[in-house]
Parts: C-alpha cells; structure tokens; sequence
C-alpha cells in the first residue's frame, strides 16, 4: 500500500538505554492545583520569539493572546489561566546557559476561567484546508515531541509538494517518559479526532499511528480506536507497532523505518511526500479546532529515582518545576540532578525555578546511580560510536575537529544533520562527552557566521559612507562652480547691458 | 592594404611580448604577509590604531618595524592573538579585555551637535541637529571614534549583555 514498506526496514546504528518505563507507566494523568504564580516565557517555539502584546496590570481569561507570532517561523503564546499580569521580566528559564529570557508573570484569581468568546468548530472537516490551519496557528500549537516547531507550517504543505503520508510519531523512544503512553491509554478517541482533522488540513488519506512495541496498553487502545472509526471515514489510519530501538522517535529515523525512505540530508520529510507530527500535538490540534483552547497546558511525566511520587500530569504552561517537585512529594536525600526533557537529550536544570514550556515532555529527578559523571580519556579509536550513529556521520573525528577548533573540517564532516541524540556518548568506552563537542562546534560555527556577516555588514556601511562623503564633496564642488557661473554670467550680462544701453539702470535690474 | 595589417599586426605583436616579458622580469613581489595581516583585522579603518587605517596598520606591522600589536581595539585580544599566532611572536597586554562592547549614548545628556555622526566609520549614529543621537548597536564596531569629539562625554562603551541567543557552549573540560 503507497509508500508504506511491506516489511518495517531498520535506520543504521542505534542503542538501547535501559527503559525506566515501569516507574510511572501505571500512573494516570492527573491535574495540577493552580500554583501561585506562572512564569510564561515569551519563545518556547522553534522559530522567532513572539512579541508582547499585554501590559502589566492587565487582566487575562485564560487562553488570551500574550504574545503575538513575529514573521513567518513563529509561534503565540496564550495565558495559561485566568489572572493578572503582574509582571513583564526576564526570568531564568529551561535553557543551558541558565541564563533568563523574558517572561510574562502571571498571578491566577483562582477561577481559572476559558475566554467566552473562544468557541470551537463542530464540524472541522467542512472548513476549508487553510482554515484549519489558520486556527492551529492562532492557537499556538507547536510540536510536543520537544522540536517545538511550529505545527501550522506542517499543516500547510507547499502548493507543488504532494503529501502522500501523515506519521504519527507515538514512539516516545527516550527512556523513563511516558505521557504519550498514557494519552494514548486515555484519550485514544481525541488523539483519531486530530488524526482526522491534520489528515484533511493535509488532503491526505493515509496515516500510520508508530509505538514502539514497549508500550502494549497503548497499542491495544489505539487499534480499537481506530477499528471503531474505521466505517466512518475513507481515511486509512492504521497502528504500526515497531520493535523497541533509540533514536526510533527522531522523525527521519521513524520515517525510515516505516517507509525504507531517507530524507536526504538538508532535506525535508516533505520532500519524500511524507509529514511528522508527535501525537499529542494531534491532541493540541483537535483541542484548538473542536473547542477553540489555545496550547495552554501539556502533559509532562515526573520521574525518576529521586522523586518521591513518580506520577503523570497535565501541567499549566509556565509552572514552575519546583511546584511540580512539591506537589509530587518532593526529592529524595540522594538527588544528583533534575533533568527538563529525557535523559538522553534534556537538559540538566541549574536551578529548578523555571518554568515548564511547550516543548517540556519530562521532569527527571536522578540519583547518583542512575546519572553519572565519567572523566573523558583519550579517544581509543575503536568505532562504537560510529557502529552507533544513527545519521552515520563519524562521531569521533567531528568531537576531534571541535577539539581541535578545526572548525572547516567540522562543518565539511556534516556536523549539521547530528540530531544530538546522544546515542554515540551513550556506547563511548572513553567516556568522551562527545554531544557536547558537537553542540560546541555547532555554536562555534554559528557565532563564526554571525562574525563574518558583521564584519561584511561593517565593509558595505564603510564603503557606502566613502560614496556618500564623495558624493556630497563633489555636489559641493558643483554647487560652487554653479554660483561662480552665476555670479561671472551675472557680471558679464550686466557689463553687457551697461554696453547696450549705458542710460537704462532700471533695465540692468530687471534682467538680473 | 596588407602592408598596414601587417605593419600593425607585427608591432602589436611585438609591443605585447615587450610588454609581457618586462611583465614578468620586472615583476614587483608585494608583501603577502601585509595581505595576511588584513584579512584578520576588521576592515573599519577606525584609525583607532593611529595610522589610517587597517591596511596601513597591517603594512605598519609587515614592513615599517610596527612592534605593538595590539593597537586593534575593535579586534581585541582574540584579533590581537591572531596577529601573534601569525607572525610568531608572543600576545601583548591589552587594555579591552572584557567582551564584546558597543558605544552607547546617554541620550539625556546629548546636546545634538552631530560630531560624533560625522566621525563614525560605519554610519552606526543617528540623529540631527540639536536632537539627541543614538547609536544602533548592531552596526557598531566599537571602535571608539566618537568618544573624544563629543563635547560633553556623553559617549560611553558598554559591554554586550549575552543572551540566550549569543550564549555559545563552552569546550568540554578534560577531567583525568
């Protein structure tokens, strides 16, 4: 059938990181009391940061407008609840430097209200394609897998691309988390519903639901789901169960496994007729077309070894993490470090009073047993990494040209398409931190770009100011010759005049 | 008629030898390293250094015995190291030392005179006359030109806050 593979084919390389899963797989989404304060950053999005559009003191339903999206790749972002603006700063947020961004703070009144004006559509696959993708976009949907890019421009292929494959990414291949395993568990009918609704925004008729095999509940209630929708749509939805394997959940690598495609590199999935979206983005779709909710909370699965009551939550955007850690019942004595995303691609938190983004699928607590801290030797040559590559990039000489600052050689070894997933450091006997080379080296090859345009910036603003100076030198010159010109024609005329008619005086100054 | 073509052909002729041999024995090496030199430095011609700018510098340095190199203020220590990695002699002290930095005009001071529009190498302030002027940081070369004419000092450099977005990893640190 179409593009899908017979017969499920297997990416290169790849790891398997113990799971971790039994520690909150058993735990039911539950809501989160209010805290007192929400913390909401104005850029949890792939793309430009959005722009303020409230002032503090203002008043806000919950699902109003903060920040409106800035150009072409960005995304809103709404107020979680219903409250007072009682700050606009910049506030430490998830990010690896530690550093702040800026943030609107939000005091809730406790009613946590929906704007009444925001209304759903009843029958979404009567809009027109661009509709549908216009309310996602307003909604501030961005793909909850941890990209965060924004959906809308995944639902609006261009005009002479033809999409041949919707995939839902259900994989949740990153050890310990598991609110995707649970939506799936609870709301297999809102995830069919978003199905549907991308699935006409797209004008599309296939789709494969992937879940790695680890997750059998999952599994079992999405295949009744889609059984009991089966009649009533011409669409073809179907689950696909895939055996268990990191980096599976990485969108080019679950692309190949279903469809034995590549995307090539600097290319799109589009590209290869075939369109990603996490599944609970499918979700976030459904809630912002069928009801009109902007993207204002997420499920984010507390975990680990030092957390006291592993659970599964939907969270408000912008809780803190230290309210998430209180309301499960706090950390344990042994606590190494607190972990925003999986453990194989988060990030360790320097302070736990940021806030939880869009992009935030899991809050680790990890023991010293569970994370650790090797020093780095010497590369030993020995190729597991590149064994482990899933793009089969050569991870050991690109961490050696970023040692080295070889910084040509690293570009030229495609440091670009390493999606980071860790899998490399994962097997390294050697202990080298090799992810952290390549985020080096991309950074460095970043900032190195940023330099050459400001120096190539600075060469064009010189040279147009020497034009410039030359210019206005050499208008003053000719405004100069111009009044010589005038005065020697005035002289001359009015010796003439005096020639012709030595008499008229009143002659003389009526041609001057 | 074949007579002119020919007269004018073979002098053409031998003109371009002529010309093609003197060319080649009489060719003037120039000073590739001045070349190196500008390459590194970053092209304002601030005049900052005290020659006229960066070209003169880099000959000043290549060929007129120039021993300080490290009168580059917009290039810094990290350009100033890249001249001593290049010429193999040992980093001097600089005063600039604490990032990346841009003028910055305090507008409640400024008198609008426009001296230091006129002096600015990259066309980086804005303002007119008798209205307070502004320097637009992302053109700034932070080559501290304007400083001294301003007649009232109030011209300052600041330091560039980072961001999360100028914020780059640091290398790994070898733990043994």
């Amino acid at each position: 059938m179409g593009i899908v593979a017979s017969v499920l084919k297997k990416f290169h390389g790849g790891v398997h990181p113990p799971g971790h899963k039994d520690l909150s797989e058993h735990c039911a989404i539950e809501p989160m009391p209010l805290p007192k304060r929400l913390v909401v950053p104005f850029h949890q999005h792939l793309g430009a940061p959005s722009e303020p559009v409230v002032k503090v003191g203002d008043t806000v339903f919950k699902g109003d407008l903060l920040g409106g999206a800035a150009g072409g790749i960005s995304a809103t972002v709404h107020a979680p609840t219903s409250g007072t603006i009682v700050a606009i700063e910049e506030h430490v947020v998830g990010h690896p430097s530690g550093l702040t961004m800026l943030c609107a703070i939000i005091e809730p009144d406790g009613k946590d209200q929906w704007n009444p004006q925001l209304k759903g559509v009843d029958n979404p696959l009567s809009l027109e394609p661009v509709a549908v993708r216009d309310l996602v976009k307003n909604a501030g949907v961005v793909g909850l897998g941890g990209a965060t890019f924004p959906s809308f421009v995944k639902l609006s292929p261009p005009r002479d691309k033809v999409v041949d494959l919707l995939l839902i990414n259900a994989v949740e291949c990153e050890p310990y988390l598991t609110c995707d395993a649970r939506l799936m568990e609870e709301r297999p009918k809102d995830v069919i519903e978003g199905i549907r609704i991308m699935l006409h925004a797209l004008q599309t008729k296939e789709c494969v639901i992937g879940i790695e095999d680890n997750k059998p509940k999952a599994i079992a209630a999405m295949q009744n789901a889609v059984a009991a929708e089966a009649s009533q749509s011409a669409a073809a939805i179907r689950v696909v169960v895939l055996p268990v394997m990191y980096p599976q959940g990485s969108e080019k690598q679950l692309i190949e496994v279903v469809t034995g495609r590549q995307v090539p590199s600097r290319k799109l999935p589009i590209d290869i007729g075939v369109i990603v979206h996490n599944v609970a983005t499918a979700v976030a779709v459904r809630d912002a077309v069928c009801f009109g909710h902007p993207l204002v909370s997420r499920i984010v699965t507390v975990t680990g070894k030092g957390i006291n009551r592993p659970a599964n939550i939907e969270v408000l955007i912008g809780t803190q993490v230290d309210d998430i850690i209180a309301h499960c019942g706090g950390l344990k004595p042994d606590i190494h470090k607190v972990v925003m995303g999986g453990p194989m691609m988060g990030l360790a938190l320097h302070q736990t009073n940021v806030p939880v983004v869009k992009g935030c699928s899991g809050i680790l607590a990890l023991t010293r047993g569970e994370s650790s801290e090797k020093p780095e030797h010497s590369c030993i040559r020995c190729g597991s990494c590149v064994n482990a590559c899933p793009i089969q990039l050569v991870p050991c000489s690109m961490a050696w040209f970023a040692k080295t600052e070889q910084l040509d050689q690293l570009s030229k070894a495609d440091l670009f398409d390493c999606i980071e997933c860790g899998s490399c450091a994962y097997v390294c006997p050697a202990n080298v931190p090799l992810v952290h080379y390549f985020r080096y080296g991309k950074l460095a090859l970043q900032s190195k770009d940023r330099e050459e345009k400001k120096r190539e910036l600075t060469i064009q603003r010189s040279k147009l100011r020497e034009e410039r100076l030359a210019r206005e030198k050499e208008e003053k010159e000719r405004k100069k010759e111009e009044m010589k010109a005038k005065m020697a024609a005035k002289k001359k005329s009015g010796k003439e005049a005096d020639k012709q008619n030595p008499a008229a005086e009143s002659g003389n100054e009526a041609q001057a | 008629m074949i007579e002119a073509v020919l007269s004018m052909g073979g002098l053409a002729l031998a003109a371009g030898l002529g010309l093609g041999f003197a060319a080649k024995k009489f060719h003037v090496e120039g000073n590739p390293q001045v070349d190196n030199l500008t390459a590194l430095l970053p092209a304002t011609n601030c005049g900052n250094c005290g020659f006229p700018g960066c070209r003169p510098y880099a000959e000043a340095i290549a060929e007129q015995g120039e021993t300080n190199i490290g009168l580059c203020a917009p290039g810094g220590v990290e350009v100033m190291e890249k001249i001593a990695a290049l010429l193999g002699v040992e980093p001097v002290e600089m005063e600039v030392d604490t990032g990346p930095k841009v003028a910055f005009v305090r507008e409640e001071d400024c008198i609008g005179c426009t001296a230091c529009i006129k002096v600015c190498p990259v066309d980086a302030i804005i303002g007119a006359n008798k209205q307070s002027h502004t320097v637009v940081a992302e053109m700034c070369t932070a080559c501290k030109a304007c400083i001294e004419p301003c007649p009232v000092d109030c011209i300052e450099m600041v330091a560039v806050p980072t961001t999360v977005y100028s914020w780059t990893w640091n290398k790994p640190e070898v733990l043994h």
